[in-house]
C-alpha cells in the first residue's frame, strides 16, 4: 500500500493511460468525423480490428514499426471502403452493414491469427520512445507524456489540425453540411456522396491506425478480440464531444486513466476485481451524462443516406 | 436528433398481403432470401478455401449438425429460444424509433438474476410458481437497467445509443462482478453461480431435448408482432417512432411512451436471458457473454421489425451458430468462422434487398 502514491507509481500509471488513450483517441477523431458528415459508423470497431491485424502483420513481417502503422491503416480502410460503397454510395441500413462488418472482421481476424499465430505467440520488441528533451525530466508527468513513441505526438497534433480543419476550411464547412442538409450541399454543387466518403475512408484510416497502435506499441502482439470495445468507445466519445476534436482528447485522457487504473492496481496488489475497475470509465461518463447531459447536437441527418431528390 | 425510422413506415405495408398476390409474394420472398443466403455461402466458401478447409465438407457439417440431425435440429430450436426474446424486445424499439443496442447487458443481468433466485426459489415453493418468479425479477431487474437511459432520453433527450452502449458494457462487468463475488456458488471452486438442477428447469418438450422456452419465445414474438401492428398502443408507438414531433403535436405523451418501449424491451432482452438460464445452461459461470444481441441486432432490421420474417432470420442465425460449431470443432476450424459466415449472409441479405427494390420500382415507373 504504500508505493500507491509513490512517484513511479504514478508515472507509470500515466504512462499506461497515454497509451491506452491513444487508440481511442484515434477512433474517437475518426469517428467524429463520420458523424459530422452523417454517417453512423457502427462498422469502426471491425475497421480497429482490421487494423491491428493488418498492422502487426507489416510491423512483424518488416521489422518496421512505421510500416505497420501503414498497413493498419490501409486494413481500417479497406474495410471503410466496404461501408462507403455499401452504405453512402447505396444507402444501405449503416446500423445493418456497420455491425455486420464489426462482426466479420472479429471473425476473420481470429480465424487468421489462429492459422498464422496461434502456436507461437510472436511478439514485437518493445517500440522505441522519442525523447523530448527538458520536458521529459519533470518529475512525473515528464516520462508519461514526453517520453512516448512518436507516433503520440502525431496523434495530439491531429487533435489541432482537426480543429483546423473543421473550422477554417472548405472540407470542414462541406463536412459539416453533409451531415446536417446534404440537400444544401448537393445544391451548392458539391457532391455529398463524394463528402461522404472521404469522411468514411479517413475515419477508416484513422481507426486503423488506432488499431494498429493498440496491437504494435500498446501490446506489442495481435490477439483476436483485441480491441476488446474500444471502437464502441470511440463512437461513445465522438458522440459526446459535440464535434469539438479537443473533447475527443479530453475523454480518450479520462477512459485511458480508468483503464491503466486497472492494471496499475493490479500491480500495486490491491485486491479489487478487475471488473469493479473496468466499471470506472463507463460510470463516469453515465454520471456525466446525467449531470450534463442535456441535449446533445448531433448532426440533423445522422444516419440518414442522402439520395437525390427524394423528400 | 432521431435517427432514420424511415423502415418503419413501410413494414406495415409488408402486413397487407391480399389473396392472389399472396403465393407469388410468398415465393418471391423466399427465393429473395435463399439466393442471398446461397451466394454467401460460397463467397465464405472461399474464404475456407484460402484457409485450407474444405467448404463442402464444412457445410455438409454445419447442415447436418444444425438442421437435419435429430440431436442437432433440437438443439438448434432451444437456441432459438433466448434469441426470439431479444428480438421481440428490438422490434418494439426500433419500430419506436429507439436504438436500444444495450440488449447484451439487459440479457446478461436478467440470466444473473434468474440463475441467483432460481435455486433460492424452488426451496420454499412448488416449481412452477418458482420459475415464474424467477423469470418476473430477471425481467424487473433489466427494466430497472434501462431506466436511466430511458429517463436521459424522455427527458433530456440524451441520445440512447450512447447511455444503452455505456449501460452494457456496466452491465456485462456488474452480471461478473455478482457472480464472482454474490451470487458465487461455495461448492464449487469454478466462479460460478449455483446450478438449477435439471429436474427443476423448465420442461421439455415431449419426447426431445427442446426447452419449452421456445414456446414462450414465439409466443412473445407474435405477441409483440400483432401488438404493434394491430393495437392502439402499437400505433402510438410506431407515431413516436415515425416521427416523435408529430406525435407530441397529436397529444401522445411522448416521454412516458419512451419509457415504456424501454421497460417493454428491456424486460424481454431479460426474459431472454432468464429463459437460456432456466431452460437450458442451469447456471452463469464467471464471464460468460454469448453477445446474441449483436447478432439479432442487423437480423431484425433485415425481416423489416416484422415479427413472423424474424422468426424465420432466427431460426437461420440458429443453424448456422449451432451448425457452425461441429463443424468447427470437427474440422478444426475455430468457431470465429461463424461470424464471418453470419457477417457475409447479413450483408448479402441486405443488397439482394437493395436490388429487389430497385428492380421493383424501375418496373413500377
Amino acid at each position: 500500500m504504500t508505493g500507491l502514491f509513490s512517484e513511479v507509481f504514478l508515472s507509470a500509471l500515466l504512462f499506461g493511460a497515454v497509451t491506452a488513450a491513444i487508440p481511442l483517441l484515434l477512433a474517437g477523431l475518426g469517428e467524429q468525423m463520420s458523424e459530422k458528415a452523417g454517417v453512423l459508423n457502427i462498422g469502426i470497431e471491425g475497421m480497429m480490428l482490421a487494423g491491428a491485424y493488418l498492422g502487426f502483420v507489416g510491423a512483424f513481417y518488416s521489422g518496421s514499426l512505421w510500416l505497420g502503422f501503414l498497413t493498419g491503416a490501409a486494413g481500417g480502410v479497406a474495410v471503410a471502403l466496404v461501408m462507403a460503397l455499401l452504405c453512402v454510395r447505396i444507402g444501405l441500413n449503416q446500423i445493418v452493414i456497420g455491425i455486420a462488418l464489426t462482426l466479420g472482421l472479429e471473425g476473420l481476424t481470429a480465424l487468421l491469427h489462429h492459422f498464422q499465430f496461434s502456436r507461437s505467440y510472436p511478439r514485437l520488441p518493445a517500440a522505441d520512445a522519442t525523447v523530448i528533451p527538458l520536458l521529459s525530466d519533470i518529475p512525473v508527468i515528464g516520462p508519461a507524456f514526453f517520453k512516448q513513441h512518436l507516433i503520440v505526438y502525431l496523434a495530439v497534433a491531429l487533435v489541432f489540425g482537426m480543429g483546423y480543419v473543421y473550422r477554417r476550411t472548405q472540407l470542414g464547412l462541406n463536412l459539416q453540411a453533409a451531415g446536417d442538409k446534404p440537400a444544401a450541399l448537393d445544391v451548392a454543387g458539391i457532391d455529398v456522396v463524394r463528402t461522404r466518403t472521404i469522411a468514411v475512408l479517413t475515419t477508416g484510416a484513422l481507426a486503423g491506425l488506432g488499431g494498429a497502435y493498440l496491437a504494435n506499441v500498446g501490446a506489442g502482439l495481435f490477439i483476436p478480440f483485441i480491441t476488446n470495445g474500444a471502437g464502441f468507445l470511440g463512437i461513445v466519445l465522438a458522440m459526446l464531444a459535440r464535434g469539438r476534436p479537443i473533447w475527443v482528447l479530453f475523454g480518450a485522457l479520462l477512459f485511458g486513466i480508468c483503464l491503466s487504473l486497472t492494471t496499475a492496481m493490479q500491480v500495486a496488489g490491491i485486491n479489487i476485481p478487475t471488473d469493479i475497475i473496468q466499471m470506472l470509465p463507463f460510470l463516469a461518463v453515465m454520471i456525466m451524462l446525467v449531470l450534463f447531459g442535456r441535449r446533445a447536437s448531433l448532426p440533423a441527418a445522422l444516419g440518414i443516406p442522402y439520395e437525390r431528390g427524394a423528400r | 436528433m432521431s435517427i432514420d425510422t424511415a423502415p418503419t413506415v413501410s413494414a406495415t405495408a409488408l402486413d397487407a398481403t391480399s389473396g392472389a398476390a399472396t403465393r407469388h409474394d410468398i415465393l418471391h420472398r423466399l427465393l429473395m432470401t435463399l439466393g442471398p443466403i446461397l451466394a454467401a455461402l460460397v463467397i465464405a466458401g472461399c474464404i475456407l478455401l484460402a484457409v485450407g478447409v474444405d467448404p463442402l465438407a464444412y457445410y455438409g457439417y454445419v447442415l447436418e449438425k444444425g438442421l437435419f440431425s435429430p440431436l442437432g435440429i433440437q438443439q438448434t430450436l432451444t437456441r432459438m429460444a433466448p434469441l426470439l426474446f431479444l428480438a421481440a424486445g428490438l422490434i418494439v424499439a426500433f419500430r419506436a424509433g429507439m436504438w436500444n443496442l444495450g440488449g447484451d447487458g439487459q440479457f446478461l443481468l436478467g440470466a444473473v438474476t434468474a440463475a441467483a433466485s432460481a435455486p433460492v426459489f424452488i426451496q420454499i415453493m412448488p416449481s412452477w410458481l418458482a420459475l415464474i418468479c424467477s423469470f418476473l425479477i430477471a425481467m424487473v431487474v433489466a427494466m430497472i437497467w434501462s431506466l436511466v437511459p430511458a429517463l436521459l432520453r424522455a427527458y433530456q433527450g440524451v441520445n440512447e445509443i450512447i447511455t444503452t452502449l455505456m449501460m452494457t458494457f456496466l452491465g456485462t462487468s456488474l452480471a461478473n462482478v455478482l457472480v464472482k463475488l454474490v451470487f458465487r456458488d461455495p461448492g464449487t471452486t469454478v466462479p460460478q453461480t449455483r446450478t438449477l438442477p435439471v429436474e427443476d428447469r423448465l420442461p421439455r418438450l415431449f419426447e426431445t431435448t427442446i426447452t419449452s422456452g421456445l414456446l414462450l419465445g414465439l409466443a412473445a414474438i407474435i405477441i409483440v408482432h400483432l401488438v404493434m401492428t394491430r393495437t392502439a398502443f402499437g400505433l402510438k408507438l410506431r407515431i413516436v417512432g415515425a416521427n416523435p414531433r408529430a406525435a407530441v403535436h397529436s397529444g401522445l405523451g411522448v416521454p412516458g411512451l419512451t419509457i415504456a418501449v424501454f421497460a417493454i424491451s428491456a424486460g424481454l432482452a431479460g426474459l431472454a436471458g432468464a429463459v437460456d438460464i432456466i431452460g437450458v445452461q442451469g447456471n452463469v459461470r464467471a464471464d460468460w457473454n454469448p453477445a446474441y444481441g449483436l447478432a439479432v441486432i442487423p437480423a431484425v432490421f433485415l425481416a423489416r421489425m416484422n415479427g413472423f420474417a424474424a422468426i424465420g432470420f432466427v431460426f437461420l442465425l440458429s443453424v448456422l451458430s449451432i451448425g457452425g460449431e461441429s463443424a468447427a470443432r470437427r474440422l478444426g476450424v475455430p468457431n470465429h468462422f461463424t461470424l464471418v459466415l453470419v457477417s457475409i449472409v447479413l450483408i448479402v441479405l441486405a443488397l439482394a434487398e437493395y436490388f429487389d427494390h430497385r428492380y421493383s420500382q424501375s418496373r413500377r415507373a
